[in-house]
């Protein structure tokens, strides 16, 4: 009696497993009020060019973290520190299409200190703080065009991928693109990531045929050290893709053993080529982002190195590229075919070693299909895309056309669970799918269409995730919810392994930002030709200071402002009537620089946007702009 | 004021307007606006015998990790400087030393508060003002404006509370 009483209270305790005894749907995804969830979810924003942040089981969403758009909700992109964050050879870009983030790990295993994610249109990979759920670091990738296979790591987080979706003239040129076939190049881009600042440095670019470089994933265990890329449009066609890109019967996966390479490399092989792309890095201590205009690749012909690079044929159009969990399988999903692809390492090792090539790419072999498969899943579902893996040896593939999650085993290539999705599921995230040790509890399915789930919300609808429990045998759908922007793939990892290290403020005192006024004493008005420098600090509930006049019309006025508060979710906001650009939100011990350019003569009040004591009304003051001409003296005052 | 002054007042307001002239206008809203001012000091005379700035109680300790403190016989000037830096940096913008501000002055608090009630207020401000008697009429007596928790360590509370003995 007295175990079953236990038994009873453990599954209503808050730290218990909820899910063990819990009969229904809504339990198992109820998160009581004042409790966490279980796992962090960082599912991509995809056209919002941002990264969302939701909780797991519940579906609840905590943030989203702007990387590659500006972000009127915090300023991200319109202030002086972070516009540089947005630069690239092209000038400001404000917007991109943000797909694959991932993780960074150590030995195969999430190490949670920062997540990657790649800028699809104009190519970008960014790295993101997960102390601070800051973007941190942005680099272009030069020679590409649609950074799609991307932006994947490797299992110690050396490298950092970045695929081109469409060939390009390298360098850039003026031709008919008629002249396509021959002539344009694929760019594979290695990344290096220093190992304690998370620092990225493009170290290579190998040149590939003028395929469509789809997706990757890196090799693990066994395979470390190798890369693969599936590859559509081996046609190399250029015109209506729909149909002459989907002639063949079979396109590639490409192998890069990126350590030989490395090699190559480093014994002073390859070759520098001009290059403009943006680097861009923001400093926690400045509070500032720096933006740097390189003038230089190292590129990297794949014929000159032998050993490095294979083509393993793959039906048709692969689009997914996945390695399971040991390293030994690689799975291509053929968007057209119905069956899915599994590829054996150890098969591969032996062909390459046995020299059985069937042909040459561009002078890259390509080995004999038969040779390189383990087998194949006959699921007759359609449409196969993504696969993630539960660590127990199952792999669960989602199939667009069919609207399905399956599961199957990875060993023996049966189908164990099929279930439905609503609708057109694209990627699917177990929390650390991509890695050595999943945590196989639960997966979510990205869907593309959502009609009939939710309320219209006319025609255009939020993208629905299905999140379903894969602990026993049959999965089960537990809960649909909606998610910001168009997501490809997420990145899942336990609660318990960032929340502890999550930072709560920044210390006025590591504060070095070239304008922050950090004692009150320090608040000023400058003027230098028709630039004014406000140095401005706030804390609840006033400005400092909140009075000021001789501004000019004409004049380009700084507001250099400082969050002096040293509180945990303590952020003020900035807002300036006319400013046209956006508000500022500053954290504790912060500063955050807003340009205003009065154009009317008057008084104009600006005022803090976020609610923090019950004096915020009162949290505002106002700024006298005379005409342009005018002799009436710079001045400022608080409490006066 | 009644209700029949008011009325009065309108009508003499009315009968202006009516005679015409803009100064005229000007002193009727200059005159009630000073009949109002002088209502307000008269009521704050009231709700000052009950400000917190007015009680002196040195035994109570206040709520909050700081149990007790020694104060040495002289100030410790070195950690009296240590702390002026960080009362510079992080109260001054609503403390002025000496006067009042959007904050008390610290001058001379510690002829009314304990040293262990000073620093539980820098160091635990949210429970304060929920708790204890002291700082909750404080809150009241300014506005509602609460004082920030600026995240110090005990050791540098007690740094800027050897200042406040300078003071």
């Amino acid at each position: 009696m007295a175990v079953m009483f236990s038994g009873c209270n453990n599954s209503k305790s808050p730290n218990g497993n909820r899910g063990a005894l819990a009969s229904t749907a809504a339990e198992k995804v109820y998160v009581p009020p004042g409790e966490h969830d279980e796992f962090y979810a960082f599912f991509s924003g995809g056209y919002s060019g941002n990264l969302t942040v939701y909780g797991l089981p519940s579906g609840r969403m905590f943030k989203e973290i702007p990387v590659f758009s500006q972000f009127p909700t915090n300023g991200y992109g319109y202030s002086e520190e972070t516009k540089p964050m947005l630069n690239t050879s092209h000038g400001f870009i404000p917007w991109d299409d943000l797909h694959h983030p991932d993780i960074s790990q150590t030995n195969g295993k999430l190490d949670g200190r920062w997540i990657f994610v790649n800028g699809n249109n104009t190519p970008r990979i960014a790295r993101i703080d997960l102390k601070t759920f800051e973007t941190d670091e942005i680099i272009e990738v030069p020679n590409s065009a649609g950074n799609h296979s991307s932006s994947f790591v490797t299992e110690n987080t050396e490298y950092v991928v970045a695929g081109t979706r469409f060939s390009v003239p390298v360098p850039q040129k003026d031709i008919s693109i008629k002249e396509y076939k021959g002539n344009f190049k694929g760019a594979l881009s290695f990344i290096e990531v220093a190992p304690e600042t998370g620092r990225m440095n493009l170290k290579f670019q190998i040149m590939m045929p003028g395929f469509d470089y789809d997706l990757s994933h890196p090799g693990r265990g066994k395979s470390h050290g190798w890369f693969f890329f599936t590859t559509y449009n081996t046609e190399e066609a250029n015109t209506l893709l729909e149909v002459n890109a989907s002639q063949n019967d079979k396109d590639f996966i490409a192998a890069v053993n990126w350590k030989k390479i490395e090699e190559y490399i480093n014994n002073g092989g390859g070759t520098k080529m001009p290059a403009e792309y943006a680097h861009n890095v923001y400093d926690h201590s400045t509070h500032s982002a720096k933006s740097t205009i390189k003038k230089e690749v190292l590129t990297v012909d794949p014929t000159k190195v032998p050993g490095a690079v294979f083509l393993l044929p793959t039906p048709k159009s692969p689009h997914g590229c996945d390695v399971d969990p040991t390293g030994k399988y690689i799975i291509g999903n053929g968007k057209l075919s119905a069956d899915l692809t599994i590829h054996s390492f150890d098969k591969m090792i032996a062909a390459i070693e046995a020299e059985k090539f069937d042909g040459n790419a561009y002078g890259i072999p390509i080995l004999k299909f038969e040779d390189v498969l383990a087998g194949q899943v006959k699921s007759g579902g359609l449409g196969p895309l993504h696969t993630e893996f539960d660590g127990k040896g199952n792999a669960y593939t989602t199939f667009f056309i069919s609207s399905e999650l399956v599961k199957w085993n990875v060993e023996t290539r049966e189908v164990i669970d099929r279930q439905p999705n609503y609708y057109s599921v694209g990627h699917v995230m177990i929390p650390g799918g991509n890695s050595a040790a999943p945590f196989g509890k639960y997966a979510v399915a990205m869907n593309k269409i959502t009609k009939d789930r939710y309320l219209p919300t006319g025609p255009e609808l939020e993208h629905s995730a299905q999140l379903f429990d894969i602990s026993g045998e049959k999965m089960e759908l537990l809960l649909d919810f909606p998610t910001h922007g168009e997501p490809h793939y997420a990145a899942g990892i336990p609660a318990e392994i960032l929340a502890p290290k999550s930072q709560k403020i920044y210390r006025l005192e590591d504060n070095k930002h070239e304008f922050a006024a950090l004692g009150g004493d320090e608040t000023r008005v400058e003027r230098n030709g028709n630039e004014v420098h406000v140095y401005m600090s706030m804390i609840r509930s006033h400005f400092t200071p909140d009075n000021i006049e001789g501004i000019r019309v004409g004049d380009k006025v700084y507001f250099h402002i400082t969050n002096h508060e040293q509180d945990f979710d303590v952020p003020h906001g900035f807002a300036m009537i006319g400013a046209n650009n956006a508000e500022l939100l500053i954290m504790p011990g912060q500063t955050r620089t807003l340009v205003w350019e009065p154009e009317q003569v008057g008084v104009w009040p600006f005022y803090c946007t976020d609610f923090c004591s019950a004096l915020h009304q009162e949290m505002q003051g106002y700024v006298r702009v005379s005409p342009a001409n005018s002799d009436i003296k710079l001045s400022w005052s608080l409490g006066e | 004021m009644s209700t029949i002054e008011k009325t009065m007042l309108l009508l003499f307001g009315i009968l202006l307007t009516a005679c015409g002239g803009t100064p005229e206008k000007k002193e009727k809203f200059t005159y009630e606006r000073t009949k109002t001012e002088k209502k307000v000091e008269a009521e704050d005379q009231v709700a000052e015998d009950k400000a917190a700035k007015d009680i002196t109680d040195l035994d109570n300790k206040g709520v909050g990790p700081v149990k007790n403190v020694a104060l040495g016989a002289g100030v410790d000037q070195a950690m009296a400087r240590a702390g002026k830096e960080l009362f510079k940096s992080k109260c001054m913008l609503c403390h002025k030393p000496d006067k009042k501000f959007i904050g008390p002055a610290p001058q001379g608090v510690l002829d009314r508060r304990s040293p262990e009630w000073v620093m539980n207020m820098i160091l635990n401000p949210e429970v304060m003002v929920k708790e204890d008697p002291i700082a909750k009429q404080l809150l009241m007596d300014y506005n509602g404006s609460p004082m920030a928790n600026q995240g110090l360590t005990e050791e540098e509370a007690r740094k800027i509370l050897e200042y406040f003995r300078t003071l």
